[in-house]
């Protein structure tokens, strides 16, 4: 009976001891491919705004935080079932999104999107091609207001729609699509942004709230010191705070 | 990678490009051509072990056992393979998470499933939450492998199926008159003789196998055609060194030359063990074969 008693409180503290530190290392999952904020640097490692951004507030909140990518399609599928413990891929807070996972207080301010396409067009939502890339605010955006929309899994295959004369434009945050404006004598940002969902957060399971909470205390951390302003115009992500 | 490649900016030519080919993100293209090459050394011995064993479990005279050989082999090969990798794998990962979890943590009493969240204790977790990265992707790997070996392993049972089928029905009947058991002229006789049934069969799923790898993607694992489209995609000046327009397209020509290349020598190869397969063998290209002896 007493080897039952203390086999029993031997697993109780195990159990206990292992949730204390049940996220001693947090995976940060993004995607990788939507420069300024995640892309894959020339020496193969995830760069970028939000990389700047997770490592400070991984500091901040005393985590140890590793970088994994996943491809966009199945970010939320993967984050749900504890393959890595946040999402933070650009991802704005929408309610839709809202219904499977919980966000963190926003990091940038609900960024512009804009159009991009050939230089000298005009974009009539009514009978416009407009690419996008699939699960995107911007998606849903341009399905709501009646043009035709032309979804791909990457945001480069996006541009090259534009490119190559499939879509007509693409709509996207405005901070990804600057660079190819600025670059390319062809492509230019036309009509006028729009406004669409809360700004972008990092995605946490609903059942993690302490890792919410302690990410959410670091993110005002960060607001508050002006730091995140400082990172938010060197990568030129859109408005401050 | 080299010494002067520390200003791309300023290089032309021949050693830009020996400096562009051999960016760290370069280097992970070329990990993945042997992830993949790896990948299918591996899967495909198991999936053709998944086949026999499917195939003689649907031809076995115990009714469950067959049924179960049928089920599976009519499951599997019905289900559209995007849906069972996206679908299977996360089920078999909760699934082994979840056995885990109930010897590991047998006081945990929240529930596993909280609306969408799969939720188990920390120890249970696999590979564990603070394991190194590597451990992750060897398990990503464990579990791709796996999930290819039962796909292909249902395609290979029907196709031993029908093999084992074919061997003519003297042959059988020739080994019980010899007075061997039914386990005896199964391995002797059987065995032996259906491969060269079903090796037209087999080639074919090793050819679609060697094309299917970018389903690895979907399970996390980076292979080439991710990693061909993601260097090939334009890049601008400002998060690179090496900026570039859209060279997706050569990339993915080089993707077409590699496949060509492996598809070729897997022709040869077969072709290889189908000779020797048909030697002496109660068919037309064995009879061939003895009278061109």
């Amino acid at each position: 009976m007493k080897s039952i008693l203390l086999s029993t409180a031997l697993v109780a503290f195990g159990a206990g001891a292992a949730l204390a530190d049940g996220h001693s290392v947090v995976r940060m999952g993004t995607e990788g491919a939507y420069p300024p904020y995640n892309f894959i640097n020339d020496n193969g490692e995830v760069d970028g705004f939000e990389r700047e951004l997770g490592d400070e507030l991984c500091a901040r909140a005393e985590l140890t935080c590793e970088w994994v990518t996943n491809e966009w399609d199945s970010i939320i599928p993967n984050l749900v079932s504890g393959n890595y413990d946040t999402i933070i891929a650009g991802m704005s807070i929408t309610d839709e999104r809202k219904e499977q996972i919980d966000f963190t207080q926003n990091y940038t301010q609900p960024d512009p999107s804009a159009f991009l396409a050939m230089d000298g067009t005009m974009i009539d939502m009514g009978s416009a091609v407009i690419a996008a890339q699939t699960g995107t605010i911007q998606a849903s955006y341009v399905a709501e207001n009646g043009a035709t929309l032309l979804e791909f899994a990457t945001p480069d295959e996006t541009i090259a729609a534009v490119r190559n004369g499939e879509a007509d434009a693409v709509l996207a945050d405005s901070a990804f699509l600057a660079p190819f404006a600025e670059e390319s004598a062809e492509l230019a940002i036309v009509g006028e942004s729009v406004l669409i969902g809360g700004g972008v957060g990092m995605g946490i399971r609903k059942s993690d709230g302490e890792l919410r909470d302690k990410f959410d205390a670091a993110i005002q951390s960060m607001k508050d010191d002006g730091s995140l302003n400082e990172m938010i115009t060197k990568w030129e992500v859109g408005e401050l705070f | 990678m080299f010494s002067y490649c520390t200003d791309p900016a300023s290089l032309e030519g021949l050693t830009w490009l020996s400096c562009y080919l051999t960016t760290g993100k370069h280097m992970s293209i070329y990990w993945s051509v042997g992830t993949v090459l790896l990948l299918l050394a591996i899967t495909a011995p198991t999936a053709l072990l998944f086949g026999f064993g499917g195939a003689t479990a649907a031809r076995a005279p115990f009714a469950p056992l067959r049924w179960l050989g049928k089920g599976y082999i009519a499951i599997v090969r019905g289900v559209p393979d995007i849906a069972f990798f996206l679908f299977f794998v996360i089920a078999l990962d909760q699934f082994f998470e979840w056995i885990r979890h109930s010897v590991k943590c047998p006081d945990w009493d929240e529930p596993i499933r909280q609306g969408n969240d799969f939720v188990v204790c920390a120890e249970a977790k696999l590979p564990l939450g603070n394991a190194a990265q590597w451990v992750h992707e060897t398990y990503g790997f464990f579990l791709a492998v796996l999930t290819f070996a039962i796909v292909f392993g249902a395609f290979a049972a029907n196709v031993l199926f029908g093999a084992m089928k074919a061997v003519p029905r003297a042959q059988m009947e020739t080994a019980e008159a010899y007075g061997m058991t039914p386990r005896q002229s199964f391995w002797r006789i059987m065995v032996p003789q259906m491969w060269v049934y079903a090796l037209p069969g087999l080639s074919n799923l090793w050819m679609v196998l060697i094309k299917a790898t970018p389903l690895l993607f979907l399970l996390g694992v980076e292979d080439i055609v991710y990693w061909a489209r993601e260097l090939g995609g334009s890049k601008t000046a400002r998060f690179t060194d090496y900026p570039h327009g859209d060279w997706r397209m050569w990339y993915f020509f080089a993707l077409l030359v590699f496949y060509l290349l492996f598809t070729k020598v897997s022709e040869v190869v077969l072709d290889r063990i189908m000779k020797r397969l048909t030697h002496g063998q109660a068919t037309a290209g064995g009879e061939a074969q003895r009278k061109a002896a």
